[in-house]
């Protein structure tokens, strides 16, 4: 499988995204630039982590208009799968690629420090690798990861199996205390914690790698768009 | 008719005879602009002019030094082609005046020192100093400083994508009117990717590039030069707001097009921006500097020469390119979205020439500027006596309480609020971060890893600079010892008071003397560093604070940590209980904590022994004979053996000393030299020690959940992991949140 990292100005989690893929798990990965137009030949894409365009507005406010997405909201639309990865899952919010927003944590501070998450479904090309149930020991490092969105959305997701992870301490307040989604067609999936710095057992944690692998091994056969799917 | 007063000269800081002195060198009258550049140059911030002959002290070289001081940044050589640069600074006096962007913009004017030398930043450590948290007039605002200065660091180190990855933090009362905010970077590059500030090559243009210029920061040099007095609060405008954003995309932008091969050479605009850049790049390559102004990127309207000359505007560089290169640069400025414009050419005449519009506003040699600034041999006294010689009766009521009041004091507690702020983990490098005895970042594609570590301990220095100073070194050294490493080199940041203070300037001297000689004796030689003058607050100096941030290496593997792992393994003290006629208790956290006092003599350090023991628990810790490594420091013995408890398994211990001293002594006197360790193989510990003669007591057994001390027939406490941890995890919360009671009368 052929990764592709898109690199924002101001991404700074892009080296260790491509770091975990292609030398902890020994597959192609390559950098997509932010003016790009097109995504090349790649089965894959992860937004990485960072601060996209220095984040001084509103995370990823200014993120969504880069060409970049316009290729990634194409790509996705096709089945495509896309992985955003804290800052990533900012951008996919606020790109309407997945819903609800990430506000400020609820104390107010930036926090780093590895969380329990729990595995809520295994039913996503993202965590077909871990068992339901499963805590996995994943770093969080951010300043903006309170998951938030109305009832009716959140009834939604939870209805339609597509939280799939949750914390088991909540760090941030986040809602429900949702960790990561997916999008109604199960291709697209944000996540604030940081599975790429837990891809070696140097930095404490190989948990990361149940989700790493899990994208890696799903079936990239880009699925026929649904005739009811809007956007 | 002239604008130069004498009451210019001293509004720029300048003496009368160092006036004098720029007359000579130039054979005329300076105009403004020249006499503001020559304020920065020659400020104290700039020129080390108090401290220059004595600096001289230091060692400098070893085979494993590339680049010793001098250059924006020392280089060791680290094996297999790489190199990493390394240097500390301070950022005291903004960080007061605005402790967010204070702050922020230490780190950003660090960051800029490396990567302008062609490494790619990948640790951050601070060290920071703040007046008490739980003093009832000032604790407030202490807290608001402190509050403010880590979300300052937070905010430029987890942006620009560079992990914090360790530090220290200090409340003393001597900082209450004048904090110290001291940032450590690191960077890593291959040999052949070394960048010099030199402006080489007659022709060759000088260009700009990052940010625009703003009338931030003027005079910001000169103001790190002064005293604080009431007026200080009005000079906020003189400090400069960072944009961590731009630095990133400077960085990107500066180490690409490096890659090109089209720069020669690169220098940051840090402190006094556009004149030390320029006139330091120029003197270094024995050449002249001629700029138009009119050519610079500025974001206001109407500035002046002199303005733009000495503003301190953040994120910005000069390099000088290869005549007929110049494209090559601007593209990858270009992709990057930040300014780079030609603004002026290397001459051959060696001078600085500024014109703005055409019209010429400065002609100063550059080596006037950069070399010729006075060097003056101070006079100086000897060290003052801060603190009686002797002390309080130490007799204690309660161990167990002492030892919870240690753990939850400002200095011991976990500093967990703080470090979580910070992304350690960025670049998937931290193999040992905060709460390390000496953190460690593997370097990715070898297999080699670096560890650092950052130490200060003002109150030993307070009671004899050259003994306390010793200390510092042995202790940094043995930090990094403990996780393993071999320490090679050492940065270093001077904070004192005003050097024109006899009894101030002696403290100084004493300190480097005592610096130059543990660096000589432990190998680690000085590449380079930071003097911070004049840290006092209407007339009171703050305690002499020597910093020092020692670097080493190690294969990469799994780290030791220095918690307790299982139970049932032999506790063993590695350079022994200490010697009982040594022992002194006025400099320690527990003449501070318990009785809120100093006095005396700081611990007793033998050198010779100190070194030993570091060979020792070095190659304990790499041949894996330690499941646990702990040095002791702050708080002595029955800290280190707490800590020890604090990890994830909450492994506690069964101890029995036997020793002739007091309890208090025993349990906290902060003799050096001395790491705890627990291992299933003691008698490969045993044996290790006795090959370098060093001390290695066996002294109980690891067992859960509980620390229980006896020495001899006496319990001295038996308390729970629990309990104790419940006393240093959240104090540090506590202590900022919680208002202090006042007594009402």
């Amino acid at each position: 499988m052929k990764v592709g990292i898109v690199v924002f100005p101001g991404s700074n989690c892009d080296h260790d995204a491509w770091y975990a893929i292609s030398e902890n798990l020994q597959q192609h990965a390559e950098f997509i630039w932010h003016d790009s137009e097109s995504l090349g030949d790649v089965d894959a894409v992860i937004l990485p982590g960072g601060f996209s365009y220095g984040d001084y507005l509103r995370c990823g406010a200014i993120a969504k208009f880069s060409p970049v997405m316009r290729a990634i909201k194409s790509f996705a639309h096709d089945g495509g799968l896309v992985l955003g990865l804290c800052n990533g899952f900012q951008v996919l919010t606020e790109s309407g690629l997945l819903p609800g927003a990430l506000v400020r944590n609820d104390n107010l501070k930036f926090v780093c420090r590895t969380v329990g998450l729990e595995v809520v479904t295994t039913n996503s090309p993202f965590t077909s690798q871990a068992r339901k149930g499963q805590v996995l020991r994943v770093p969080i490092a951010h300043g903006e990861g309170f998951y938030i969105a109305d009832d009716y959305t959140l009834d939604q997701l939870e209805a339609d199996d597509r939280v799939v992870l949750r914390y088991v301490e909540n760090p941030n307040g986040s809602m429900r205390h949702i960790a990561g989604i997916l999008n109604e067609q199960r291709n697209v999936m944000g996540m604030m914690p940081h599975p790429e710095r837990a891809a070696d057992p140097l930095m404490g944690s190989t948990d990361g790698l149940f989700i790493l692998k899990s994208l890696l091994s799903a079936n990239v056969a880009h699925t026929p768009v649904l005739a009811t799917f809007t956007s | 008719m002239s604008m130069i007063t004498p009451e210019v000269i001293a509004a720029h800081q300048l003496t009368p005879s160092e006036y004098d002195k720029i007359l000579k060198l130039l054979g005329r009258e300076p105009t403004f602009t020249e006499l503001g550049i020559f304020s920065v140059m020659w400020s104290e911030h700039c020129s080390y002019k108090s401290t220059r002959i004595h600096l001289k002290k230091l060692p400098t070289e070893s085979k494993h030094i590339l680049q010793g001081p001098g250059e924006n940044a020392g280089i060791i050589d680290i094996g297999d082609g790489l190199a990493i640069a390394f240097k500390i600074e301070s950022h005291n006096h903004p960080s007061f005046i605005e402790p967010f962007q204070g702050a922020a913009t230490g780190v950003g004017g660090i960051l800029r020192d490396i990567f302008t030398m062609g490494a790619r930043p990948i640790a951050v450590m601070d060290s920071l100093r703040f007046g008490r948290l739980d003093d009832p007039k000032t604790g407030d605002r202490n807290g608001r400083i402190l509050e403010g200065v880590v979300s300052g660091i937070a905010h430029y180190g987890n942006c620009f994508g560079v992990p914090t990855v360790g530090g220290e933090c200090v409340f003393e009362e001597s900082y209450s009117g004048n904090p110290l905010v001291n940032v450590f970077a690191l960077g890593v590059f291959r040999h052949n990717e070394i960048f010099y500030g030199k402006a080489s090559g007659v022709g060759n243009p000088v260009i700009y590039v990052g940010a625009k210029t703003g009338r931030d920061g003027i005079h910001g040099a000169s103001m790190a030069s002064a005293e604080f007095t009431e007026e200080s609060k009005q000079k906020r405008p003189n400090v400069q707001v960072g944009d961590p954003f731009m630095e990133k995309l400077l960085l990107e932008a500066c180490l690409e097009a490096m890659k090109t091969g089209a720069i020669v050479g690169i220098q940051d605009m840090g402190a006094a921006g556009l004149t030390s850049s320029s006139c330091e790049m120029g003197s270094r390559a024995g050449t002249g500097v001629e700029m138009d102004l009119m050519y610079v990127p500025q974001r206001e309207t109407g500035m002046t020469p002199y303005e733009m000359m000495l503003s301190e505007s953040q994120e910005r560089m000069l390099l000088v390119a290869e005549r007929g290169r110049e494209q090559e640069v601007y593209d990858v400025f270009k992709k990057w979205g930040l300014d780079a414009v030609q603004v002026g050419v290397v001459t051959s005449d060696g001078m600085l020439r500024i014109k703005n519009h055409g019209e010429v506003f400065a002609e100063i040699p550059n080596h006037a500027l950069a070399d010729e600034a006075p060097r003056y041999d101070r006079p100086r006294t000897t060290p003052p006596r801060i603190a009686p010689l002797n002390g309080p009766n130490v007799q204690s009521a309660s161990l167990t309480a002492d030892l919870k009041a240690l753990l939850a004091s400002g200095d011991i507690c976990s500093k967990r609020w703080i470090w979580e702020q910070y992304d350690h983990q960025v670049r998937t490098n931290t193999i040992a971060g905060p709460g390390s005895d000496a953190a460690i970042v593997r370097i990715k594609g070898t297999s080699t890893s670096v560890a650092m570590a950052l130490d200060g301990n003002s109150r030993y220095c307070a009671l004899d600079p050259r003994e306390g100073t010793k200390l510092i070194v042995a202790e940094c050294c043995r930090n990094l010892s403990t996780v393993g490493a071999l320490p090679v080199a050492t940065t270093n940041n001077l904070n004192f008071g005003n050097p024109e203070r006899p009894e101030i300037m002696a403290q100084i001297v004493e300190s480097i003397d005592g610096l130059a000689e543990a660096c000589k004796f432990f190998e680690v030689p000085v590449t380079g560093g930071n003097v911070s003058l004049y840290n006092e607050t209407l007339g009171t100096p703050i305690y002499p604070t020597p910093v020092v941030g020692i670097v080493g290496t190690l294969p990469t593997g799994m780290p030791v940590g220095t918690a307790f792992k299982s139970a049932g393994r032999s506790i063993i003290l590695l350079g022994g209980i200490g010697n009982p006629e040594h022992q002194e208790l006025g400099g320690t956290q527990y003449a501070k904590v318990i009785h809120d006092s100093l006095w005396g003599k700081p611990p007793k350090l033998d050198m010779d022994y100190e070194k030993r023991v570091q060979q020792v628990i070095r190659e304990l810790v790499r041949n894996r004979l330690v499941e646990s490594a702990h040095d002791l420091s702050d708080g002595g013995f029955a800290v280190a053996l707490a800590e020890s408890s604090f990890g994830p398994e909450s492994i506690g211990s069964d101890v029995h000393l036997d020793s002739a001293l007091p309890p208090e002594l025993l349990l906290f006197h902060e003799g050096p030299s001395r790491i705890l360790v627990s291992t299933a193989n003691p008698q490969k510990v045993f044996e290790a020690a006795a090959l370098k003669k060093v001390q290695a007591v066996e002294i109980g057994v690891t067992l859960e959940a509980r620390v229980i001390i006896h020495n001899r027939a006496q319990l001295l406490f038996d308390v729970s992991v629990a309990e104790l941890r419940d006393s240093w995890t959240n104090a540090l919360e506590h202590l900022l949140h919680n208002p202090v009671l006042v007594p009402t009368a």
